[in-house]
């Protein structure tokens, strides 16, 4: 722990320089998504007794969750192994791989949850009726590594920035708008309906609205929420094996 | 005296192309050893074999005795590594880099700074510890590198092209150090496409070509092999050919048979010659 910790204290020093202009861009695509369909395109609508925008808004911070998780750990680790090098040092350090991929996750986690929160916070100026509980919270966190692992995996497979931005086109951006963020599941065909149910922004999304809006919890998504978190860290784990000796 | 390296039998293949191939070689501990080669003979991949990065397709590698392969990670603590490319982490200043190499290092918080301000004096960048590292020179940069090599005191340290892409007068205070990393003890092993540079440092050099260790020795006795004098014979349109000769008096008596016609140059032989004698080609792949 202590050397995964010592792999993020570098990312956080590097963070601390530009924290302000960071959360200033990292806010500017779900205040986007917030205004274009919480008030423009779903003013009026009604979701079983709920306001659209309180309905959409816990599905937005589960799409920053993932998008700046994504972001923080796998682009900002892509850049380290293919342009500057450095990972190289990591590599040849005497850390353990397992701290070494937990150290490049961290801080897309903590990036997801800083973004997530400053996201909420505007949010909740608009709809103070979103209820922050415990489960809320360690469904951020699970939806935050999660998505990190998959950075980390994804820039540790990626031979090129060019990969990356393509995993990105292919993965992130139908996961953008299909994964549960900007309309209830119940409203679509049964066959995508299950494909989209193989998607793990539909878990996240659907676990942090529930908890967001007092719903019962489904703990299903949670579990396969997990499910995708594993994964992904034993990929992450084999490409690191991989790649060193 | 004990091998601190101990290279057998390795080789690496890329898609059925060897990069080395079959290299034996041992380094004794407090050797400055060099490995000699042009662009693509096989040294970065040797180093990178060395020191855990990429994995051989066959052979052992022994580092203080440990087999690399078995034992990456008491092997990755014998060893400091300066890359060839710039390999510092851009977002974070000079200070910065070497804190968190100190801590991968597992180097006490109270050791710590003590020990990174000692080698920023040693490599005259204590007044650039908070600058950026895209905000200070080349030689800085490579300065920095080496700092933080040195950082966790390795017995063992690989440079690869410790110079390349410097000026001349940086690269003289890159050699300064690194004789003074050999005189406190440390054994060094570089690799360099200069001929001089491993003629100035290297107590022993090794001749790789085509992955393959073609030739090795002192700078001396490499030379000694071909004649410590050289002859270029300025032909008229023949291009220029070179005579080698044991000492300046041979040198000097086939000189005084040639044709007044010919333009002559007699000068010391170097290790560029042995690798043209040995290879047909230059070190620098002219």
């Amino acid at each position: 722990m202590i050397d995964a910790y010592s792999i993020l204290w570098s990312d956080l020093a590097a963070l601390k320089r530009r924290w302000p202009r960071y959360l200033l861009t990292t806010l500017m695509s779900p205040v986007l998504y917030l205004v274009a369909f919480g008030w423009g395109l779903g003013r009026g609508i009604n979701m079983n007794g709920t306001s659209y925008l309180e309905f959409v808004i816990p599905g937005i911070i589960a799409l920053t969750s993932m998008t700046t998780s994504f972001n923080g750990a796998g682009t900002r680790l892509n850049v380290d192994r293919l342009y500057f090098k450095s990972f190289d040092e990591c590599l040849m350090a005497p850390v353990g791989l397992s701290s070494l991929l937990l150290g490049k996750a961290l801080i897309g986690v903590v990036r997801g949850v800083l973004s997530s929160v400053a996201f909420l916070l505007v949010a909740m100026l608009i709809a103070p009726h979103i209820h922050i509980s415990l489960p809320f919270v360690i469904g951020l966190l699970l939806s935050c590594l999660t998505f990190a692992f998959l950075g980390v995996l994804a820039a540790l497979l990626a031979r090129s920035h060019e990969d990356m931005a393509t995993f990105g086109s292919l993965i992130l951006m139908p996961m953008t708008f299909l994964g549960g963020t900007f309309f209830s599941l119940s409203q679509v065909p049964f066959g995508l309906k299950m494909a989209l149910y193989a998607l793990p922004l539909t878990h996240a999304s659907l676990f942090l609205r529930a908890a967001a809006l007092e719903q019962p919890l489904p703990w299903t998504s949670f579990l396969v929420l997990m499910g995708f978190f594993f994964a992904f860290l034993g990929g992450g784990m084999m490409a690191l094996k991989r790649m060193s000796v | 005296m004990n091998n601190i390296i101990d290279i057998s039998g390795l080789s690496k293949e890329y898609s059925g192309k060897k990069v080395v191939d079959g290299l034996n070689l041992s380094v004794e501990q407090g050797e400055l050893f060099g490995f000699l080669g042009p662009n693509g003979a096989g040294k970065t991949t040797t180093i990178r074999i060395l020191t855990t990065l990429t994995k051989p397709t066959s052979g052992t590698v022994l580092i203080n005795g440990i087999d690399a392969a078995k034992d990456p990670g008491k092997v990755k603590e014998v060893f400091g590594v300066v890359q060839q490319h710039l390999s510092l982490n851009r977002d974070l200043t000079i200070g910065e880099n070497l804190e968190l190499h100190a801590r991968l290092h597992h180097i006490k918080a109270a050791a710590r700074k003590k020990r990174i301000a000692d080698l920023l004096d040693y490599v005259e960048l204590s007044d650039h510890k908070d600058y950026l590292i895209d905000d200070v020179s080349g030689g800085m940069k490579r300065r920095a590198m080496i700092a933080r090599a040195l950082l966790h005191r390795p017995k063992l340290l690989f440079l690869d092209e410790p110079t390349v892409g410097l000026d001349a007068q940086t690269r003289r205070r890159v050699w300064d150090l690194i004789r003074r990393m050999k005189r406190e003890g440390a054994t060094v092993f570089l690799t360099t496409h200069y001929i001089e540079e491993a003629e100035a440092l290297c107590q022993r050099v090794g001749v790789l070509h085509h992955g393959k260790l073609i030739a090795i020795g002192s700078p001396l006795e490499l030379r000694q092999t071909l004649g410590l004098v050289a002859v270029e014979l300025q032909g008229n349109g023949n291009g220029t050919t070179y005579r080698y000769f044991p000492d300046r008096a041979e040198a000097s008596k086939f000189i005084q048979d040639l044709p007044s016609s010919e333009r002559v140059i007699m000068r010391a032989s170097n290790l560029e010659d042995v690798f043209i004698e040995l290879t047909g080609q230059k070190v620098t792949g002219d």
